[in-house]
């Protein structure tokens, strides 16, 4: 592959695959009443299981496929090394995490379930959707004198 | 029961959890891709309204998968509701409903509670906290984290990240805190 064959954007069809993924993942969201206001209250106010299993088996389950990706040194479909890109601590995680945790308990979302409430039908959630842009813009705009 | 009365049920956590967690490897395998949803919102700020800021000047393009793989979500959020939806109210915690209904909350017909997010309510002080404050709050936190629930909870703890199990015990405690303390005061609004 030459240097400008690697610049080159993938055609938009190349990305199929990732909208198949998406899919996928939206109807289990829905399935699995994740995007469910409900039940991020139960599992906040601890009355039920079903989000901690659903959490817990999901890191499980991403875990393993870890551990057997790195011990078989499995590729990607075009044979490339699959590469893990190590997080580096700052302050950030904190208080970004305890931020984002009072939201999550208002909208009863994380910004996957965002776009599967919106698909369910509930096109109000649009209006969420563009506030967490908005919030995501204003931490761009003041992220150099935020601490981290 | 044909396939779809089957596909219809709500599904149990020990089916949903495993399907989540397999996001991970099938994302790596066919494209190399780190799990992660919420770095989209980033790349629409980048795309749509970069203004200058340098947190929005890369090359948001070779990002684009992410809005693919959204796209699809949206696509899958239509699927489940409309053609394998559950005709059954959703069943929560017995306490849960009764504290709901002294705020006046009790249709659980649909997946996101109509008593809470509808157009009226956004112009409503309660609603307009939830959506548009909450929503907010999402955005700003999640990016401020360096991820979301799918990029630290999944991804993170799946390949031993410790900065994000501090970030997941932090959106544990945040949530926490709303839905026990603060919560009950947006709602009696």
């Amino acid at each position: 592959m030459t240097h400008q064959e690697i610049n080159k954007p993938a055609p938009w069809w190349h990305y199929l695959k990732y909208v198949i993924v998406g899919i996928a993942f939206g109807i289990v969201f829905v399935k699995a009443e994740i995007i469910s206001w409900f039940r991020i209250q139960e599992m906040f106010r601890l009355e039920s299981f079903h989000m901690y299993g659903i959490i817990g088996s999901a890191v499980a389950t991403g875990l393993i496929s870890v551990l057997l990706i790195k011990k078989f040194n499995i590729k990607t479909l075009s044979g490339e090394e699959i590469k893990f890109h190590p997080k580096t601590f700052n302050k950030g995680q904190i208080y970004g995490g305890l931020l984002f945790g009072l939201g999550w308990a208002m909208t009863g979302a994380c910004p996957g379930p965002l776009f599967a409430q919106i698909g369910t039908g509930a096109t109000v959630i649009t209006i969420s959707l563009l506030s967490a842009i908005a919030g995501t813009w204003v931490y761009g705009y003041f992220r150099e004198k935020l601490p981290h | 029961m044909n396939i779809i009365e089957f596909l219809s049920q709500p599904w149990p956590w020990y089916v949903a959890g495993p399907l989540i967690g397999l996001t991970v490897p099938i994302l790596l395998i066919i494209g190399n891709k780190s799990f992660g949803i919420s770095s989209n919102l980033r790349h629409i700020c980048a795309a749509c309204i970069p203004a200058k800021i340098p947190f929005f000047q890369y090359d948001w393009k070779k990002e684009a998968w992410n809005l693919f793989f959204v796209a699809g979500i949206i696509i899958g959020g239509f699927i489940g509701a409309n053609f394998l939806s559950n005709p059954e109210s959703i069943e929560v915690n017995q306490k849960l409903a009764e504290d709901l209904s002294a705020y006046g909350i009790t249709n659980y017909q649909n997946i996101v509670p109509e008593d809470l997010f509808n157009w009226n309510a956004l112009f409503s002080q309660r609603g307009f906290l939830l959506m548009v404050v909450g929503g907010f709050l999402v955005g700003f936190g999640t990016r401020y984290a360096g991820g979301c629930t799918s990029g630290h909870a999944i991804m993170g703890l799946s390949t031993l990240q410790w900065p994000s199990l501090i970030a997941t015990i932090c959106f544990m405690i945040g949530g926490f805190i709303m839905a026990n303390l603060i919560l009950p005061l947006i709602l009696s609004l």
